[in-house]
């Protein structure tokens, strides 16, 4: 560094006014993936609890109250929401997928599955897709995968696996590795056909929207990494927006409670806990 | 080929053993579609459980059958099915729990003994608990996915004496529960004996 002419971050004064300076760059423009906070949006129908963009190869996490709206937009395309849901009281109840998928009798998820953890409780419920391309069997990938695929899976790198992106994110709700499990992905589908192999189908196009509601109070995970069935040589992931607002939990007079005797009872499980759990 | 251990698993119970590398586990399915619930882990970090889903990755189809390879979370093969009188078996299932039961069956089977108690019984000898609980393969289950997604448990195309040998792949810690669900066809509603077989060389 040439000493001719003082730099503006030689001094701490000058570091501060440096450092203070980028946000109001920001703001201009260049960091469409920045967080609103507090959270604000101007075209959800409650008042909003979280507004983020997240990067491709990013992640995002959430501490959120029961009776909490979700909607995940696939932005252009190619992103690919891979969730995890843990009960915020006690994380070591989590998502199980293969409970999910054998409960209800389906593994093609869309509006109306409820995302169930491994205590028979649901967790969120899936009350809109306009997608209808998603995922409950491959999950996300792992590091050695995307090293063998795409040259690196590491966080810090240009193909980040999603496993990689779960533990940080867990990590900072004092989780470790053997707290990730299987995850369910949203915009990137698969079919599996009558011999048991799999199509990958890809996204819907972009604007696709997945909506979710938050039966208890629950720590959210996503990663936004290519899906690990997906073709394409070169790692291929876009921006995803969430954004969630203050909504209610599903009720006994609300359809989707008795739409099937499961499910009615994995809310009955929902209610009775939510009962126990509550001071009078 | 040397026989190290051999033993019959009564119905219901669980089972666990730590594989070293190239040991090979034989499950003989005695009496007949019986399920066995079955979990794996790197015998040296538990972190690194059995993930169905980097098992499917890997691999062209959701059953598992002779060559399928046992992947744990990290992407690490940790046993490969080196023979299988069956033809395939499950990967999509998971375990029944007094939970999931009460989803699936009603109110009244909380009461009854589950794999996930076996689970949960086995991985405790180990200083492991409900964080290391993941969903597991289904060895002699029959789970096969419709056209629109339907999924379910039936009749099992297993039969008495019919097996299948994994060979592990490095140290590996196996976790068996054999299944005591008696309100599915998994275990042709009467839960039965299976042989558990360890070989080496």
């Amino acid at each position: 560094m040439s000493t001719d002419q003082p730099q503006p971050t030689a001094t701490t004064a000058g570091a501060r006014a440096h450092a203070r300076a980028q946000e109001q760059a920001a703001r201009d423009g260049g960091f469409p993936n920045r967080p609103t906070v507090p959270a604000a949006a101007a075209d959800l129908p409650g008042e909003a609890v979280w507004a983020e963009r997240v990067a491709p190869g990013g992640y995002a996490h959430r501490v959120l109250a029961a009776g909490t709206a979700i909607q995940l937009t696939d932005l252009d395309g190619d992103a690919c929401a891979s969730l995890l849901l843990y009960h915020a009281d006690m994380p070591w109840e989590r998502l199980n997928v293969a409970d999910t998928v054998k409960v209800q009798w389906q593994v093609y998820t869309t509006a109306g599955q409820l995302l169930l953890s491994d205590q028979a409780r649901v967790l969120a419920t899936v009350i809109g897709d306009t997608s209808g391309r998603h995922d409950t069997l491959y999950g996300t990938s792992a590091q050695a995968r995307n090293e063998q695929r795409y040259g690196d899976g590491s966080p810090e790198g240009s193909s980040p696996a999603g496993r990689e992106l779960f533990v940080l994110g867990a990590s900072k709700h004092g989780l470790g590795r053997r707290d990730v499990p299987p995850s369910i992905s949203f915009f990137q589908g698969v079919r599996i056909d009558a011999g048991g192999r799999p199509e990958w189908l890809g996204s819907a196009g972009p604007g696709a929207t997945v909506t979710l509601r938050t039966e208890l109070p629950v720590i959210v995970l996503v990663a936004n990494a290519a899906h690990p069935l997906d073709p394409r040589t070169a790692y291929t992931s876009s921006p995803l927006r969430i954004t969630a607002w203050r909504d209610r939990v599903t009720a006994p007079a609300d359809n989707l409670w008795h739409a099937t005797p499961e499910g009615r009872r994995a809310f009955e499980n929902t209610a009775d806990h939510r009962t126990g759990r509550t001071a009078r | 080929m040397t026989e190290i251990h051999r033993e019959t698993l009564r119905p219901r119970a669980p089972w666990s053993r730590v594989l070293t590398h190239g040991q090979v586990l034989t499950i003989v399915d005695l009496d007949g579609n019986q399920a066995v619930d079955f979990l794996a882990y790197d015998a040296h970090d538990t972190s690194q459980a059995y993930s169905a889903q980097a098992t499917l990755q890997a691999q062209d189809t959701i059953f598992l059958t002779t060559g399928s390879v046992l992947r744990d979370n990290e992407y690490d093969p940790l046993l490969t099915v080196v023979a299988d009188e069956v033809g395939r078996h499950d990967t999509l299932g998971g375990a029944c729990s007094k939970e999931s039961n009460t989803l699936r069956y009603g109110h009244h089977t909380h009461s009854q003994h589950a794999c996930v108690e076996n689970f949960m019984h086995e991985l405790s000898r180990y200083g492991m608990g409900k964080r290391d609980h993941v969903p597991n393969v289904n060895w002699f289950m029959n789970v096969p996915v419709d056209p629109d997604g339907a999924l379910g448990i039936v009749d099992g195309i297993s039969a008495p004496g019919l097996s299948l040998s994994l060979r592990a792949e490095k140290d590996v810690l196996v976790v068996v529960s054999n299944c005591p669900q008696i309100n599915n066809p998994c275990n042709g509603f009467d839960p039965s004996r299976v042989e558990l077989v360890v070989t080496h060389g």
